[in-house]
């Protein structure tokens, strides 16, 4: 009989007055007891729509099943067959509008927490299992893969799982990307990623570092000179977005890229133990609605600033998750909705000093059906703080474009390819934030898996 | 690992390493630069790339010990190894046409003038170049310098070589005289770039600074880098590091560079306590009583 009970088995997480002041993981993950009485809320459906809802297909029914029988390897496995980074999923996928939203438990009461069931198994064989690195006889064929984040190393896996010869080339000095210097400590672990990097690399790919494709090499180079078969370009979103208003340079102005990383990867919130500093005034707004904004507001917040996020439309509007959003909530960052910064000003030395808004309602729906927000006018008023991170998306990173020529784009920069990642140059295939803009890892992901099967497909 | 194969002290502050770096000798140019990274607790620091060698794969760099990390790059002698050397970085320097130039540089700003001035010098133009050091004994690449151009001015702030004065009066001395430049180029301080940029402009004549602000990845990502140019924001590490001196925001880009002065201090203090641990050690170990 399985548990009819209407509601998730609860998250266990730090408290949020502790962990506002920590950078440890929020949400600690089920023990095994809850692991499997949560696995008995799922009905096994045969048409199982939970699979159609998940970008990269994992077959959600049967590594439940598993861990309801307590074969926690086994659901690992299934999981693994189809997801190169499930502790990843497990944490940062938005569940609740892909294979949550189409769960039958959903109809009445709560769906399946599947989420954190993917996290239980990944987290179980991280720790207690078997991470098999098996793969199928070698090709010959070689490919290169153009950045480290979530696409490109979903497609690596995949290359390397099909027998191919992988190589990752990163810009920066370490593997991961966004995983690494976007997702805060206190979501998605470092040593965490770092693992299921491990793994990827002990399936044979190579992974360089320090190599930035687009000045130390060029996508025709590595096709002509290095003889590569194919090229998977996940290059990820590149130069940040800033609003274009008054004072964006001041000193105590960050792109939300700039704050992340700095605190991230080069580890700035241990400093002057890690030597790159961050500087986070005792007041500081977050300009944007999305899942970056509310990771810069709670970094912020854990460095100890009293944090307003300031977004333009209402709550409603807000592409964040919810939970992202309960979570900032209950850990007392403030919310000042229908508000948008026009100008930021300084003091003497070129420092923050406020940021003036003004009040916004919404108008009628534009293209996309989302209600446009209007000035009030005579409603401009000052908000004192001494940081600003702007969080209001990338622009593509122009390198690979610039020395690409013959590569198509779009008029805003992104990379053009057909569903599966096919780019209109002969053996170049792309996915990722590259190609759509700023989206998320698990999008990332499918893209990168797509490309690997389109590769596959091409070169036999 | 990227070992450092050679050291030269230049000065009492300035310092010269090369390292091997194949990946960055093959592709570097004039104007490029390189980011480091000492350790695993380390900054990514910019430095422009003062030469290379594409047969033996390596880069030279040379550096000031002005902060926490140049300071403690300075400790590593050859044999040892940076963690991280990635490059090369930012867009060339644009010098095709330039027949009359004059290059300047001061203080550090001389070691990344110098490739500058040799790739102008080697192209055929004929090349002025200025250099100015605070005194005599901070002269460096003498030289090098030398053979880089086609006439070569040495100032110092006191006069200590017999030459007394700053870069810009020298150069105010030859557009006084009339000298056409097609372009100036400006490589140092961000003051003495400034003043440069005011000195050319009433004369109409192009001014290309290299600038070096506070940045992160190099990449294209984090935005650390922003200069305003003309009323736009640029970035240095994906539009330059070369710049129209006439068109930047100079009071906003010297603000930011300033951004960190206490942090840097605080780092500082950090080295301090490492020198004195390792002082602490070898006395231990000399004295023995």
């Amino acid at each position: 009989m399985p548990n009819m009970s209407l509601t998730k088995n609860p998250m266990p997480e730090q408290e949020p007055s502790i962990r506002a002041a920590n950078f440890k993981e929020v949400a600690l993950g089920y023990t095994t007891e809850i692991a499997k009485t949560e696995a008995d809320r799922c009905l096994n459906c045969k048409h199982a729509p939970c699979v159609k809802g998940c970008p990269v297909n994992v077959p959600i029914p049967s590594f439940i099943k598993k861990i309801k029988e307590g074969d926690f390897q086994a659901a690992y496995e299934i999981i693994r067959t189809q997801n190169g980074l499930p502790a990843i999923c497990g944490r940062v996928c938005p569940q609740e509008t892909q294979c949550e939203s189409k769960c039958v438990r959903g109809i009445k009461g709560e769906p399946v927490g599947i989420g954190r069931l993917e996290r239980f198994a990944a987290d179980w064989a991280m720790n207690e299992g078997k991470i098999s690195a098996e793969t199928a006889p070698k090709t010959g064929k070689r490919a290169a893969v153009v950045g480290s984040g979530p696409a490109g190393l979903t497609c690596a896996a995949d290359l390397a799982r099909a027998g191919w010869d992988v190589t990752v080339y990163e810009a920066l000095h370490t593997a991961g990307g966004v995983l690494m210097y976007g997702i805060p400590e206190f979501r998605l672990p470092n040593t965490l990623v770092q693992k299921e990097i491990d793994n990827i690399r002990a399936l044979g790919v190579k992974i360089v570092t320090n190599a930035v494709v687009g000045r130390a090499m060029t996508i025709d180079e590595l096709l002509n000179d290095d003889k590569f078969d194919a090229v998977f370009v996940g290059s990820g979103a590149g130069l940040p977005n800033f609003q274009k208003i008054p004072g964006e340079s001041l000193c105590g102005v960050y792109s939300a890229n700039e704050f992340l990383t700095r605190i991230n990867l080069m580890k700035a919130y241990t400093f002057p133990q890690a030597d790159t500093p961050i500087k986070v005034g005792s007041r500081v707004a977050v300009v944007g609605g999305g899942n970056v904004a509310m990771d810069a507001a709670r970094c912020a917040k854990r460095l100890g600033a009293d944090v307003y996020i300031v977004y333009r439309r209402s709550e409603a509007e807000m592409p964040a998750r919810a939970e992202e959003v309960h979570h900032a909530k209950e850990e007392g960052i403030n919310f000042l909705m229908l508000n948008n910064p026009v100008a930021i000003k300084g003091d003497e030395n070129g420092f923050v000093s406020a940021m003036t808004c003004v009040k916004m309602e919404l108008g009628e729906p534009d293209a996309k059906g989302r209600r446009r927000p209007v000035a009030i006018k005579g409603s401009e008023y000052d908000l004192p703080v001494e940081t600003v991170i702007v969080a209001i998306g990338n622009s593509p990173n122009p390198l690979i474009k610039k020395t690409t020529p013959d590569l198509p784009t779009e008029t805003w920069g992104g990379i053009t390819t057909d569903d599966m990642g096919r780019c209109g140059k002969l053996h170049v295939y792309a996915g990722g934030d590259a190609v759509t803009g700023a989206a998320t890892v698990i999008l990332a992901m499918g893209a990168g898996k797509k490309a690997a099967a389109a590769i596959l497909e091409d070169h036999p | 690992m990227f070992p450092i194969v050679k050291k030269r002290v230049l000065n009492p502050t300035v310092t010269l390493m090369e390292v091997e770096a194949p990946l960055v000798a093959r592709k570097a140019l004039p104007g490029q630069f390189i980011i480091f990274r000492i350790d695993e607790e380390g900054e990514r620091i910019p430095l422009t790339i003062a030469g290379y060698d594409r047969v033996k794969g390596t880069v030279t760099i040379i550096f000031q010990k002005v902060g926490y990390t140049t300071e403690k790059l300075d400790t590593l002698n050859e044999g040892d190894a940076l963690l991280d050397f990635v490059g090369p970085l930012g867009e060339p320097s644009h010098t095709e046409g330039v027949k009359r130039a004059a290059v300047i540089g001061g203080g550090l700003g001389v070691a990344i003038a110098y490739p500058q001035a040799k790739a102008l010098h080697e192209a055929g133009c004929k090349v002025d170049l200025i250099v100015g050091f605070r005194n005599e004994d901070l002269i460096i690449l003498k030289d090098e310098l030398t053979a880089a151009c086609t006439e070569l001015t040495v100032m110092t702030d006191d006069g200590s070589n017999g030459n007394k004065g700053f870069v810009t009066q020298a150069l105010q001395q030859k557009l006084e005289a009339g000298e056409k430049y097609d372009e100036v180029i400006a490589i140092g301080p961000l003051p003495m770039m400034k003043a440069v940029c005011d000195l050319t402009k009433p004369y109409g004549t192009k001014t290309i600074v290299s600038m070096n602000p506070i940045m992160i990845d190099g990449t294209g990502m984090c935005g650390g880098c922003r200069v305003t140019v003309g009323g736009v924001t640029k970035f240095a590490c994906v539009d330059g590091p070369d710049f129209d001196g006439h068109e930047i925001d100079w009071d906003e880009a010297i603000a930011r560079s300033r951004m960190f002065r206490p942090e840097e201090a605080q780092a500082k203090e950090k080295l301090k306590h490492v020198c004195r641990r390792e002082q602490m050690a070898d006395a231990a170990m000399k004295g023995g009583n």
